[in-house]
């Protein structure tokens, strides 16, 4: 049973025709081409797959694509522009965020949510915010500093 | 998954058409964090799922006129809308705190106050902290509208009084009498993130004296449904607040409860950990007074 659906990515355009049944974290790698995003625990605990649906988090794997019908959607794809880093990417880099890399998209994608309505979060805040975002290499505190600084004054300058 | 067919109503009545031309075929989808769940490990197989996304009018908090100054949640809004709306923070403090415990920010962004509801899971967060502040569900049909009390909504394990043709539309959710302190306390052994051990939430009313003119005490995770602890509850009414009377109160509530045993715990530790975790959330709830 397919179903049309528009779905803007990123600030594209994308009009698909996408079985009912068809995730979101699926659609957005196999039918847009968009394998930033991945997938982990396959239930919504991880984080690994976190994408920004009209701003708010939500988790690809738990989403039907058709019921993001209509919406906004930002992916890791679409943080960068004109070729410069987001900050949060930025700061990744600079405070070694990341080990093996699966679940940093979906870390990034977090963090991004969290600056956005919270510019300047405490430690604290930063860890509660980011508790449903699992690293199974646990490399918390390189991802702690990294979200802690991404938006200090100099950071993201360095791109 | 099996595949199903989607559908979008733009109002109420469409989505009581539908509901009531596929019958026992179709679910009703708010947020989808349990039922795509559900459908993924095909605990659920719809040949039809109803989304409400669509239907305006279902994702606001305002002061229901018409409820004695009530808060009207509507069954759309986000686990986050209620835990950041100053309305919310303001008039219902306990409110907003509990719904701050559940899952993950990730999650409250997406699960919603009547999906939530709905589900019927007896782990939940918020039922417990509905059901002492007295919240009704307002559940409509395309016959007209019914309310419920939180506390008579939920029947059996992830099974609730909602009936065939039935949505939930709203919760109507009162402030906690003047003068009363709140609490919800969550057992969590295992991680940030989990669903309670157990959980408890309490409204209770100081008058002179000392002595407890009013309490409320309700507990989830630790029966097939949340359960209000109304006989322990009497154990505390009309007496002083001291150490005693509440240690006295607390130790009733293991009889009232039938917990699971699960990785969670045994029932016997939940049972336990039920009166450890009421007597500490009265004596919290009492150390709030006066403090909005």
């Amino acid at each position: 049973m397919n179903q049309p659906i528009h779905l803007r990515i990123n600030g594209a355009d994308y009009h698909l025709e996408v079985p009912t049944n068809r995730l979101l974290v699926d659609c957005l790698r196999y039918d847009v081409g968009l394998t930033g995003t991945k997938e982990g625990c396959s239930v919504g605990v991880c984080g690994a797959c976190t994408v920004l649906i009209n701003g708010q988090m939500a988790a690809s794997c738990i989403t039907l694509a058709v019921a993001a019908d209509g919406a906004e959607i930002t992916t890791i794809e679409g943080l960068a522009q004109d070729g410069r880093l987001h900050p949060v990417q930025q700061a990744f880099i600079d405070y070694g965020g990341f080990q093996c890399g699966i679940c940093t998209p979906g870390q990034i994608m977090a963090a991004k949510a969290l600056l956005d309505v919270n510019p300047n979060p405490t430690e604290q805040e930063v860890r509660e915010w980011m508790m449903g975002n699992l690293c199974r290499c646990t490399g918390y505190y390189k991802i702690l500093e990294s979200v802690v600084n991404a938006l200090k004054p100099g950071q993201g300058a360095k791109a | 998954m099996m595949e199903f067919q989607f559908h979008q109503p733009a109002s109420l009545a469409e989505a009581f058409d539908l509901l009531n031309t596929y019958g026992d075929d179709a679910r009703i989808m708010a947020g989808g964090t349990g039922l795509v769940l559900q459908m993924k490990q095909r605990l659920a197989q719809p040949g039809h799922v109803i989304s409400l996304r669509r239907i305006p009018g279902l994702n606001n908090i305002e002061a229901a006129a018409d409820y004695h100054g009530a808060m009207r949640i509507g069954a759309l809004c986000t686990h986050w809308q209620v835990e950041t709306s100053s309305l919310v923070q303001r008039q219902t403090p306990l409110l907003a705190q509990t719904y701050r415990h559940v899952a993950t920010p990730r999650i409250r962004q997406m699960a919603t106050v009547g999906g939530g509801l709905v589900h019927g899971d007896p782990n939940q967060d918020p039922p417990p902290s509905l059901i002492v502040l007295d919240a009704s569900a307002v559940i409509a049909s395309a016959s007209g509208q019914r309310i419920v009390p939180v506390e008579k909504l939920f029947v059996d394990y992830f099974e609730t009084d909602l009936q065939p043709g039935e949505i939930l539309t709203s919760v109507l959710a009162p402030r906690a009498p003047e003068g009363a302190g709140t609490a919800y306390l969550k057992f969590l052994p295992r991680t940030a993130d989990d669903y309670p051990t157990v959980s408890v939430a309490v409204v209770v009313t100081p008058g002179p004296r000392n002595v407890c003119r009013d309490v409320r005490i309700a507990l989830g995770a630790v029966d097939v449904k949340p359960v209000r602890a109304a006989q322990a509850e009497d154990l505390l009414k009309g007496k002083p607040l001291t150490k005693a009377n509440i240690q006295a109160c607390a130790a009733a509530v293991p009889d009232l409860v039938e917990p699971l045993d699960d990785y969670r715990g045994s029932a016997d530790y939940k049972r336990e950990m039920a009166a450890v975790f009421t007597r500490r959330a009265i004596t919290q709830a009492l150390a709030s007074v006066g403090k909005g």
